[in-house]
């Protein structure tokens, strides 16, 4: 029988982030797809990245994953979101062209030389004595491994509503995977019910481009991946039109005929991404809403209307989407539809994604509650490491809120669970200006070299950049300017008579790079890219200072491990109430437990002190 | 690691009052205020200055590192008890950068974690601890029932309002959302750091202390319950007349009671009426007794029902020089039975003598001066006008935690909740 210490169940953004970052640990992975083909596929908007999904890209990007390289190779429109506000809050966007990106994960995958790929179906997942000891597939009969990523989307029990028409499947065309939902409803974990919904697609010929305004992209495009510089194929522009009181007299005619608003959807959808039904009621004094025209690829003509998803029957799409400016002739290729599918609560999880009831398995992507690519393949990233090390033998990994979007995402997840899809914005991360898109490497290059999972070109172009980083700071912290010299610069200070360092100059709001580097040599001697890295760092330091101090208590909290066995109910000083929402959630740290509503600090103290008494003498408290 | 503070001695009147400091700064600030400390586990008696002020003379003591209660350095200072010297002392505390109040128990968990305190010390330590929470909790509920407790719920609501249009611009810039949301966010920040500067300053300039146990006395029109209370006073601080409903406001006179700091309320009688005047004012007395620490009940044989009683609160037959029965009975018109109700008073008060005090005024009054340098400083980020919106919005969060004792938790779903009520989100 096959043997493989890791194998990962689906080939979406989170399965492809996931094999590729345990092959990159050295384990032998298998990735099990239903369709070779469909392996990264782009299911929704031909778009990655954006705010606060920009920095997940950057992040994986920064750990060596796939998912910003494959976006630079298939990006066909680069924009920088929040351009002109701080770096902290700008994030890369781009259209990728939906072939060139499944190309491109599919090549980038091939070339893993400890990765194969099956193409089966999961039919069971084997246990024994609450461990993961193998697969059963549907042709290929079993195979052995103890380590599983599942990261099935939305094939769980997936239902697809177009109107009143219900069909089962995961995503338009594909089946859903009812089998392996069976084998998984024995394990009894707590789950819910999500909805997410898509637009129709467009045949591109179809519309009248000459009446569209458009938007192209940046001037100076902004890649993804830390490895690149510059785009790989030829720009486009996106088409933009609105929404008109005709689009929305359409619809609310036909409410009652929506899935949605029909009765027939019981789950939860996300409010960031409502659909035209839900516009036209919610906001019912609003007389347009903008339409963006994505174009889905350079040499495909379909077209992703971004912004009117619907769950309307195929005629009434037909009529709202004719009655839009420029799109008066057009065909629909696809119909709009609205999806529900089963997530497993995700508080039923560790800080490395494994499921706390069951050894060996993990979980990334939808199958958690969250919406994205980004949100997924960075789930993959930390799901497929953390299987790579229980079968190499080396401690998890945890990702902390004081290092990254992805420790953010990763503990909202499993303290605080689902309501929504969860989707990643940058209000969630309390530490807002150290977690930036530009310095995701510096904070996290160095965890991932650690781990063994870095190519040895990055990690010497890494080594090179921080050499030249730390080489620019010195100087700029050497050089000491007079208040003259600055204003010599044009640059406001006050006349007190202090030097300042030409470090904390170049935060100074009318500061340019420019003139900073023509009094210190030696800065203006490094690449553009280092100059202004440089001036990202220097902004914001004064706050990285406060946010390091509370970033540290935080670290200590999380880095305070509670066994997930712990028994709480032998802990005579806690409340009831205390001790059932503890039992419930499991926290499986301190910092965890803080959050709890209710929780006190001497509670905490009590908890901790128990903690470590068990780990004296060994026993499980 | 911050250095916090806190005191360490029994709330209330006490001959001496113990404050402890533990965390780096420690010796470093009681020699500040004390001059050189040069030997550990010594007392000193010194005279505390700040700044040149004196505060008043106190033994001081301290403790090195690895040899305290805390493990942490440690310094006590044992001042006089009084109110207003604990007061100016923890203030001059808090004034310093890195010093910080304790917050409940965490004396406790430095104690435990530098391995200073067994298991079980902690857990004994742990009951008190969670007595001392709830104390303060309460002690907050009562600070939000009143005037202040509506400004609160505002507070709040503006702040997040505010926080959600700056996180709108920044989270959701490719959406259809205002661009400029800069003169909205500056009306909710003058609105609330007006409420805030009000606050501060009138903690400060109060003549009285506003401290220790809130009594309602509580009846029907014309009961006597101002009578009682100028009888209680010793003075005319109510206006008494014979004319049911004279008493619109509610009237605090503030006294010694048995050696309790007690702040008595006399409240609008009770009684149903038309004059939206009296309405108010009845509505405000049923609100203020609610909240109140005890409640005296005057009986003249018609007790309103608007008030429910607690245990340990107090039924007394009014008018008892017109009137005949058992059981408690007093006369504010003369003196009969007033002796008796002190007493009683005292004693329900003394027992209960462990509810906060002084720790959680001058918590909630570091609290706002911190949301007021926050709150500024989001101001002055908005008035340069450099587009900073990432600052404003961290400036904004500091604020919000500041305040989070007083307006409770604010987090980014009560951001979301904001933003996804008010804009059309998504494209």
């Amino acid at each position: 029988m096959k043997h493989f210490d890791v194998v990962v169940i689906g080939g979406g953004h989170a399965g492809a982030e996931a094999a590729a970052v345990a092959a990159r640990a050295g384990v032998s992975v298998a990735l099990v797809t239903l369709r070779r083909e469909a392996i990264g596929v782009m299911s929704c908007n031909p778009a990655i990245g954006g705010l606060g999904k920009g920095h997940l890209v950057r992040e994986i990007d920064a750990m060596d994953g796939i998912m910003g390289r494959a976006a630079d190779a298939a990006g066909i429109q680069f924009r920088l979101l929040n351009r002109r506000k701080g770096p902290a809050v700008q994030g890369p966007r781009a259209q990728a062209d939906r072939k060139l990106y499944r190309q491109a994960i599919q090549g980038l995958l091939a070339a893993e030389p400890n990765l194969t790929v099956i193409e089966d179906e999961v039919t069971d997942i084997l246990i024994e004595s609450g461990q993961v000891t193998g697969l059963g597939l549907a042709s290929l009969g079993s195979i052995r491994t103890e380590n599983v990523v599942l990261t099935s989307g939305t094939f769980l029990n997936g239902v697809i509503h177009i109107g009143d028409q219900r069909q089962s499947g995961g995503r338009m065309g594909d089946k859903p995977s009812i089998r392996l939902a069976e084998r998984l409803a024995e394990f009894d974990l707590p789950r819910g019910r999500l909805k997410t919904g898509t637009p129709p697609r467009l045949d591109g010929k179809t519309i009248d481009w000459s009446v569209l305004d458009t938007q192209p992209g940046d001037s100076d495009p902004t890649m993804f991946s830390f490895l690149n510089k510059a785009p790989l194929v030829r720009q486009i522009s996106c088409g933009i039109t609105q929404t008109n009181a005709r689009t929305h007299d359409i619809v609310r005619a036909n409410l009652s005929r929506s899935a949605m608003y029909g009765g027939h959807i019981e789950g939860v959808g996300p409010r960031y991404c409502p659909s035209i039904e839900d516009k036209v009621v919610r906001f019912a004094d609003k007389e347009s809403h903008q339409v963006f025209l994505e174009p889905e690829g350079l040499d495909d003509d379909t077209v992703y209307p971004n912004g009117i998803s619907s769950s309307l029957p195929i005629e009434v799409q037909e009529s709202y989407v004719r009655s839009i400016h420029g799109l008066e002739q057009v065909k629909i290729l696809q119909p709009a539809y609205a999806i529900e599918y089963d997530y497993f609560d995700p508080r039923a999880l560790t800080l490395g994604l494994q499921v706390k009831s069951t050894e060996g398995l993990f979980f990334a992507g939808q199958i958690n509650g969250t919406t994205g690519y980004e949100e997924a393949a960075a789930q993959g990233l930390v799901a497929g490491l953390n299987a790579a090390n229980r079968a190499r033998g080396q401690a998890p990994v945890h990702f902390s809120r004081a290092d990254s979007y992805i420790g953010v995402m990763i503990d909202d997840l499993v303290t605080r669970g689902v309501t929504e899809p969860y989707r990643m914005f940058t209000s969630r991360a309390e530490y807002r200006l150290t977690l930036r898109a530009d310095n995701a490497d510096q904070r996290l290059t160095p965890l991932a070299v650690g781990q063994g999972i870095v190519a040895q070109g990055r990690r010497q172009a890494f080594d090179s950049k921080m050499d030249m980083i730390e080489k620019g700071r010195a100087a700029l912290q050497a050089c000491q300017l007079t208040p003259r010299q600055i204003g010599a610069l044009g640059i406001h200070a006050s006349q007190d008579g202090a030097r300042r360092s030409a470090y904390s100059v170049l935060s100074f709001p009318d500061a340019t790079i420019s003139g900073v580097a023509s009094v210190v040599p030696d800065y203006a001697a490094l690449p553009e890219s280092i100059q202004t890295q440089l001036w990202c760092d220097a902004l914001y330091a004064q706050y990285v200072d406060r946010q390091a101090a509370e970033a540290d208590l935080l670290r200590r909290d999380e880095d305070a491990a509670i066994p997930l066995n712990f028994a709480y109910d032998g802990l005579s000083s806690l409340s009831n109430e205390l001790k059932s929402k503890l039992n419930r959630q499991r926290p499986t740290n301190i910092a965890q437990a803080g959050r709890i509503e209710g929780m006190t600090p001497a509670a905490l103290a009590v908890i901790l002190a128990h903690v470590r008494r068990a780990q004296k003498t060994g026993t499980d408290a | 690691m911050d250095t916090i503070f806190a005191l360490g001695s029994a709330r209330g009147k006490a001959g001496v009052a113990v404050i402890r400091l533990s965390g780096p700064l420690a010796r470093n600030v009681a020699e500040r205020l004390a001059g050189t400390l040069p030997e550990p586990r010594r007392t000193y008696l010194r005279t505390l200055r700040w700044d040149g002020v004196v505060l008043d003379q106190a033994l001081v003591v301290r403790f090195e590192a690895g040899a305290s209660f805390s493990g942490d350095e440690v310094a006590e200072l044992h001042v006089h008890g009084g109110q207003a010297t604990v007061q100016a002392v923890l203030q001059v505390l808090g004034s310093r950068d890195g010093l910080r109040l304790a917050e409940p128990g965490e004396f406790t968990r430095r104690a435990f974690e530098s391995g200073a305190l067994s298991l079980s010390e902690v857990e004994g330590l742990a009951d008190l601890i969670e007595a001392e929470t709830e104390a303060q909790r309460k002690q907050a509920l009562r600070i939000l029932s009143g005037a202040v407790g509506q400004k609160v719920a505002a507070w709040r609501a503006d702040l997040i309002r505010a926080g959600a249009l700056i996180e709108a611009t920044i989270d959701f810039a490719d959406e259809d959302v205002p661009v400029d949301v800069t003169p909205e966010v500056l009306a909710l920040l003058d609105s609330v750091l007006q409420d805030l500067r009000g606050e501060v300053v009138g903690s400060r300039i109060a003549e009285r202390v506003r401290d220790g146990f809130e009594v309602a006395i509580v009846g029907a029109p014309n009961a006597g319950k101002s009578t009682l209370l100028n009888a209680l006073a010793g003075r005319e601080a109510a206006i008494t007349s014979a004319r049911a409903g004279t008493t619109r406001d509610v009237i605090e006179v503030r006294m010694d009671l048995g050696g309790l700091a007690v702040t008595l309320l006399d409240t609008a009688g009770l009684r149903a009426t038309d004059d939206e005047v009296e309405k108010a004012g009845i509505a405000r007395a049923v609100a203020r007794a609610e909240a109140a620490d005890l409640r005296v009940f005057l009986d003249d044989g018609d007790l309103p029902q608007d008030v429910a009683a607690r245990p340990g609160d107090i039924l007394a037959r009014a008018k008892a020089d017109v009137t005949k029965g058992e059981g408690l009975a007093v006369s504010g018109l003369t003196g009969l039975g007033i002796s008796d109700l002190v007493r009683r008073i005292a004693e329900e008060l003394e027992q209960r003598a462990a509810g906060a005090g002084t720790t959680t005024r001058e918590r909630h009054r570091v609290a706002m001066l911190r949301a007021v340098g926050a709150l500024e400083s989001a101001q002055n980020a908005i008035w340069a006008g450099q587009g900073r919106a990432e600052l404003i919005a961290d400036d904004l969060r500091q604020g919000l935690r500041a305040l989070e004792s007083l307006v409770g938790k604010v987090d980014v779903e009560d951001y979301l909740d904001e933003i996804f009520s008010s804009f059309c989100i998504g494209k």
